[in-house]
């Protein structure tokens, strides 16, 4: 039963061909400072320091590692596959994946820092090769807080979008994604091959367990360079310069709430 | 230079996020143009006619564009934008949805959450959770633009622009709309509130965070945020929270309870102008930040302010 089950739930069609094909999910994964570190402004105003800073992947794209995995789990599909784009060292980020629990990696190296535009349309031209039934990625890296990518991909591939998910049900062709919006939820129904952007709620994402961390070290990861993938373009963007925000000096303690009324009242005057 | 603003409403009324975007459009030109699509805007197209530097309001509608789909909406900006050289969208989860598609259909880089103007090609934007501020040019033709709308002024309400009806474009045609769960309150909207009383993880549960966050909101005229471990513990909904990747508030008075000061908070709400924080250890980070501080177990902190309020004749 179970099996049946499996190979019915991981068979999707796709467009009008109605090709029955094993349903692969690609999960795009950025190296990038860790989160509970504070970024510092480099003196020369050329950037943000990240010499001998901790770096992890990405934390939306860890939700998005977990989500495809849970979808496997169920059997709704039959590989994940992660990519990243970046350094060597991106790597690492990489085997956290297939330590989580993906399948394959891939890396496009490159020491430039692409832009938004740079990396979805190196994401399309690995959709296309890859073919894909879904694209699941983080709604933003935490680095230049873009909130871009996924946006631009579902845009160049022509395929349906659904950003900020905090649920996913695969039904067959079809994909049905509750969003995080200003107001509340939304819930859209996606023509599957389709990207999906994971926000914070999506789920809770697991540690890799020692036996999984040993067995990732096995698992494959590809190396190819932005030509392999149709090149990489000069930057639309200049960084002029990268400064420190307005410093917030810290205020005063108030004794009692009575006191703090009366100096948002007369002091502060917001009352 | 022309530039299209894409207005912010729910098909019912305008919002102010547009009047700010519209402040941000006129300083790279004074040919302003808004679009709002939507379902039966004539409304909302009315209102944003009236607002002061508007050259033309153009209406598009269509079932698509009146969910706000991403791919509708995009549909709808692009063939416009051979007649404008920037557009402007406020940082809205609408605008962040479908701004960046533009982008990529005209082979431009999206310029996300700008702050500030410097000219026609140069603008400031936080970075790594507003610990940073990059500058950055643009170097081309036409340009798309989040804009955050905590850093512009509203633009007033005193023009009279003509109003023309555009096309709606292909809609979403493999993007379905299932359901809506919006939650209508009489409190004001958070990102544009004069006051914002948010809780945090100390609050325990939902019953807590109603009993003492809401009766003091409700006293100062005040909207509710909240921060993300609040929300993930479900005190409160989603849209309550403020932050990184929640929204990102800038109003007169902050009061903080029961919240650390995690960075990825602060990225939400360190531009406030008077952050008071109650919190029982004083050595909490949001301390930091605080204007008034307030070292105290919110259970008797909270009555307290409230009546406190009262004897103020609030
Ligand atoms: C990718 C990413 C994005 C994130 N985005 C956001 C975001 O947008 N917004 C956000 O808020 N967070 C965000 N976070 C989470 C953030 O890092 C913190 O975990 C979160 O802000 C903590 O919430 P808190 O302050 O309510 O809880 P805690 O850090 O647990 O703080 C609770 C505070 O309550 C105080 N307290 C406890 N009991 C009492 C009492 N009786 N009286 C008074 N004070 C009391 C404690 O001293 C403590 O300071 C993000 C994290 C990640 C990884
Ligand atoms: N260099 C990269 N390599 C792989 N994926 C990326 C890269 N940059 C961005 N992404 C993906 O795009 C998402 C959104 O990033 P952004 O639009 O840059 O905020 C991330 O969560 C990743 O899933």
């Amino acid at each position: 039963m179970r099996a049946q089950g499996f190979i019915s739930l991981a068979r999707t069609t796709y467009g009008d061909e109605q090709a029955v094909r094993p349903m692969k999910i690609l999960v795009p994964v950025k190296r990038v400072i860790d989160y509970n570190v504070k970024a510092r402004v480099k003196s020369d105003q050329s950037g943000v320091d990240l010499a001998n800073v901790k770096m992890s992947m990405n934390p939306f794209c860890e939700i998005a590692v977990e989500e495809a995995i849970r979808i496997k789990e169920k059997g709704g599909a039959t590989e994940i596959v992660a990519v990243s784009i970046g350094p060597i060292q991106a790597q690492e980020t990489i085997r956290t994946a297939l330590a989580m629990g993906a399948d394959r990696g891939l890396l496009i190296q490159t020491d430039a820092d692409p832009e938004p535009l740079e990396v979805a349309k190196l994401l399309k031209a690995v959709a296309l090769a890859e073919e894909p039934g879904l694209i699941l990625m983080g709604k933003q890296a935490i680095d230049g807080d873009n909130n871009a990518v996924g946006q631009m991909l579902s845009a160049l591939l022509d395929w349906p979008q659904a950003t900020f998910a905090s649920k996913i049900e695969l039904d067959g062709a079809v994909v049905r994604v509750t969003r995080e919006v200003d107001g509340g939820l939304q819930t859209l129904e996606l023509d599957l091959p389709a990207v999906v952007t994971a926000d914070l709620r999506l789920n809770e994402p697991r540690y890799a367990s020692l036996p999984n961390i040993m067995k990732a070290k096995k698992k494959t990861i590809d190396i190819k360079t932005v030509d392999d993938f149709g090149g990489l373009a000069a930057g639309h963007l200049k960084v002029a310069r990268v400064t420190e925000p307005p410093k917030r000096v810290a205020g005063v303690k108030v004794e009692n709430a009575a006191d703090l009324v009366a100096k948002l009242k007369t002091e502060a005057g917001v009352l | 230079m022309a530039v299209l603003v894409v207005a912010d409403h729910d098909n019912v009324a305008l919002k102010d996020n547009t009047h700010k975007t519209v402040t941000a459009a006129l300083a790279l030109s004074s040919e302003v143009d808004v679009l709002v699509a939507g379902q039966s805007v004539d409304g909302v197209a009315t209102q944003a006619a009236r607002i002061t530097g508007v050259r033309k309001v153009l209406s598009a509608e269509s079932d698509a564009l009146g969910k706000q789909i991403a791919e509708a909406m995009s549909g709808a900006v692009m063939p416009l934008m051979a007649s404008y050289d920037a557009v402007l969208v406020p940082a809205t989860s609408v605008g962040k949805n479908f701004a960046p598609r533009i982008a990529a259909l005209l082979d431009v880089a999206p310029i996300s959450e700008i702050i500030e103007v410097v000219d026609a090609g140069t603008f400031v934007r936080p970075i790594y959770a507003g610990n940073a501020l990059e500058t950055v040019n643009s170097a081309d033709a036409k340009k798309v633009i989040t804009v955050r709308a905590t850093a512009f002024k509203a633009a007033e309400e005193t023009g009279s622009a003509p109003i023309e009806a555009v096309d709606p474009g292909p809609g979403a045609p493999r993007t379905r709309f299932v359901a809506d769960e919006i939650v209508k309150s009489d409190r004001p909207e958070l990102a544009a509130a004069k006051i914002v009383v948010s809780g945090g993880r100390a609050m325990g549960s939902a019953e807590e965070f109603h009993r003492v966050i809401e009766p003091l909101a409700d006293k100062l005229g005040a909207a509710v945020g909240a921060s993300r471990a609040a929300v993930d513990a479900g005190y409160a909904p989603n849209d309550y929270q403020v932050g990184q990747t929640g929204k990102v508030v800038a109003p007169q008075l902050y009061i903080a309870i029961g919240i650390s000061g995690a960075i990825q908070h602060l990225a939400g709400m360190k531009d406030s102008k008077v952050i008071v924080a109650i919190n029982k250890d004083a050595d909490a980070p949001i301390f930091q930040v605080a204007d008034y501080g307030l070292v105290a177990d919110y259970k008797a902190a909270v009555p307290d302010l409230m009546e406190a309020l009262t004897a103020a004749g609030l």
